[in-house]
């Protein structure tokens, strides 16, 4: 069975904030498809009653992996009117938001891409509209993100587009395994149109995407596996927008990294320098060691924590990556959730506290300004 | 920095100059097929011979291919590092070619090729078996075949191919090499069976590279949560080629995950950290890292001097002249790494060495 740390003996790290933390990740849930038919034309509800989503795994609901727990959730986090887990406003707000503290909670539906890119396009202005009217509108301390149909960039745009003035919107959101290597041309549209807006793209875990086996070597057995190396998506998504040169011509676009961890971040600049430095002939488009535009672009939230067999080595990893480009999140209602008073191993200092818990994300997210 | 004089080399490369260099080694029939065949170009396109990171400039012979002469690598590699024993990896595309049969053939011939034009030639070169992974009941049988020679000190199985490596049905492979007292070598590079990455094929080279790091990962993950040291308590892999840094980052997950998960698979009852200590050992080049305060930091974080091996990876370009180790090294670790740990990690280094 599970191990339970016990970390509240610890009282230091349990400083919470006085004026609210921001979370970066909350997972929002319906308690069936229906509750989309509002914003939903009627083909396309007929067509997934027909057909459903058509993801790329052997079932039509269930999972590849089975995962650790029902509904990937906390076992407390079914809320007393029988809904899944982040189905209910209220229980939402008492469980998460009030015990907290949370000041600005960021949205992250997850929605499962469908192959029919012009069913995906419709389902994501679909979800928009009812994190807008079930969420965000409920509770001023939510925050959108846009979904889009990113495997076709030109549908994505257009839902970019339709958002862009709406401040209840804060990124734009995209899976972390694509069709394709994210760098690759045929994303740059999705690129163009959130740089314009002024909005990051946060790319979130994800698991099934464009069916390629999650390692080189095929799938693995167990979930085990599967919820660990999912994050290698987000290794090879960066290395791909920096090798193909993204951020050369998208200088002002900003990008956040989604339940990926962060502490393998080091190993992956400095192979990456290396390796470009003695074969940048290959990679024209790539002007500078590539550490630098990661450096520069790329934000990173914090669960699943990693958790080093001596903490204090973490303090090595945030000096590295840099503490500015960190921000909390806890992941709920999901199993492996973390909770702020308790998350991090290792001491903060109350500035590396608000850095990392509330003001890397509003200054990310422009939050101030509102 | 760079190694003491004396120090075992435990990543060197050799390379099979093509098909015709191993048809001697094959029988008539065999001989044939391939001759009308045409079958020849199988480097592995983990490699590309012509990349800046297949050989170094220094070390790029004139003509042919880099690694294909003994003299050269005696002289550049042997002798300008004072190495006093060096196994040799041979990547090969008999691992990679689709046809199990035509793999075992390849794998033998290059086997067979090993001892003649180096291993006879050369006292100071080990080897390590290239076997037929796409049939684990054939490599299973070249490990027998090749085990009565002392020479061969390690299995070499490639990071990246049809399954990963911890499903059972790769298990006899482990229980002919443990019978022989063989650690399980992992060399980086793919059969291209799947794309590199879990979001398809990158446009370029150096992210193929770059990304072996996860192959490894994913492969030393499959290893313990599929019980194989469970199952094979005394099995030794050792990690060729794949980078160090990543791994302290890589444990901190998994520990992460184990101590959630580990319900699922009962038997994966030690951690990752502790599995890896014991289990596992890594060359050290690449190192991946960008000074001497990072390596200082990483080697606290890696906890496990024994777990680090002196490498050369002649004539891949990782370094310059005969800095051959990263820099910031404490001095005991360099001999623990030059010596120790090799002759602990390779059985049979012993029995030739000593």
């Amino acid at each position: 069975m599970s191990e339970v740390l016990d970390r509240s003996k610890n009282s230091a790290i349990r400083t919470g904030i006085a004026t609210g933390i921001v979370d970066c990740d909350i997972h929002p849930t319906m308690r069936s498809q229906a509750e989309l038919h509002p914003w939903l034309p009627e083909r396309w509800r007929k067509h997934l009653a027909e057909y459903g989503l058509q993801a790329r795994v052997p079932f039509t609901t269930g999972t590849q992996y089975p995962k650790a727990a029902p509904a990937t959730a906390r076992r407390d986090a079914w809320p007393p009117n029988g809904g899944p887990p982040g189905s209910d406003l209220s229980f939402l707000q008492a469980q998460l938001l009030n015990a907290n503290d949370i000041a600005i909670g960021m949205l992250t539906p997850l929605h499962g891409s469908a192959r029919n890119t012009d069913l995906d396009a419709a389902y994501c202005t679909a979800v928009n509209e009812w994190q807008l009217e079930r969420w965000v509108r409920q509770d001023q301390r939510l925050r959108g993100s846009v979904i889009v149909a990113h495997e076709d960039p030109d549908l994505a745009v257009e839902e970019i587009a339709r958002r862009a003035d709406d401040r209840s919107f804060v990124q734009v959101l995209i899976p972390s395994k694509t069709n394709e290597p994210l760098g690759r041309k045929r994303y740059w549209p999705l690129f163009a149109a959130a740089q314009a807006a002024d909005l990051p793209i946060a790319v979130h875990v994800n698991s099934v995407g464009g069916g390629y086996a999650s390692t080189p070597s095929g799938w693995p057995s167990y979930y085990l596996q599967d919820h660990h190396i999912n994050v290698h998506s987000f290794q090879a998504l960066i290395a791909s927008l920096v090798l193909e040169g993204v951020f050369e011509k998208f200088p002002r676009l900003r990008m956040v990294m989604i339940e990926g961890g962060f502490a393998w971040l080091s190993a992956l600049c400095w192979r990456l320098d290396q390796q470009w430095a003695l074969m940048r002939n290959e990679v024209a488009d790539c002007k500078r060691p590539p550490s630098e535009y990661i450096r520069e672009h790329i934000w990173f939230t914090t669960q699943p924590m990693e958790e080093p067999e001596q903490a204090d080595h973490l303090r090595d990893t945030l000096t590295w990556i840099g503490w500015d480009r960190i921000m909390f999140a806890t992941d709920y209602p999901h199993w492996d959730y973390d909770d702020p008073r308790n998350a991090f191993p290792i001491r903060l200092s109350p500035a590396e506290h608000a850095m990392i818990f509330r003001d890397n994300a509003m200054k990310l997210y422009r939050l101030h300004s509102e | 920095m760079t190694a003491p004089f004396g120090a075992i080399d435990c990543d060197l490369h050799v390379a099979v100059p093509g098909m015709r260099s191993l048809l001697p080694y094959m029988s008539q029939a065999w001989q044939e097929m391939i001759t009308s065949r045409g079958t020849d170009g199988l480097e592995l396109a983990s490699y590309p011979p012509g990349a800046p990171l297949s050989c170094r400039p220094d070390w790029r012979p004139t003509a042919g291919k880099p690694g294909t002469d003994l003299a050269m690598l005696q002289r550049q590699a042997l002798d300008a590092l004072g190495t006093r024993a060096a196994i040799t990896h041979c990547l090969h595309g008999g691992q990679a070619v689709h046809s199990e049969d035509l793999a075992r053939t390849l794998c033998q011939a290059v086997n067979d090729w090993l001892v003649v034009e180096w291993l006879d030639r050369e006292p100071r070169l080990r080897a390590s078996i290239v076997v037929p992974m796409q049939s684990p009941t054939y490599a299973a049988e070249e490990i027998e075949r090749c085990a009565a020679d002392k020479r061969f000190v390690q299995v070499q199985l490639l990071a990246a191919g049809e399954m990963l490596l911890g499903r059972r049905y790769y298990w006899p492979i482990y229980e002919a090499a443990l019978k022989h007292d063989l650690p399980i070598g992992i060399h980086a590079g793919s059969a291209f069976r799947h794309a590199p990455t879990s979001n398809g094929w990158p446009s370029h080279f150096v992210q193929d590279y770059v990304g072996q790091t996860m192959g490894f990962e994913a492969q030393l993950l499959s290893l313990m949560g599929e019980g194989v040291f469970n199952h094979f308590p005394g099995l030794r892999v050792v990690l060729i080629e794949s980078g160090v840094t990543w791994l302290p980052a890589f444990l901190w997950r998994a520990i992460k995950s184990w101590r959630g998960l580990r319900s699922e698979t009962p038997w994966f009852a030690r951690s990752p950290a502790e599995l890896a200590r014991q289990h596992v050992r890594l060359t050290m080049q690449p190192f991946d890292a960008p000074g001497a305060a990072e390596v200082k930091r990483l080697l606290e974080h890696i906890d496990g001097d024994h777990m680090l091996l002196f490498a050369s990876d002649f004539p891949h370009w990782h370094y310059d002249g005969i800095q051959a180790l990263p820099p910031g090294l404490p001095p005991d670790l360099v001999h623990k790494m030059s010596v120790d740990n090799p002759m602990a990690t390779y059985p049979r280094l012993q029995e030739t060495l000593s």
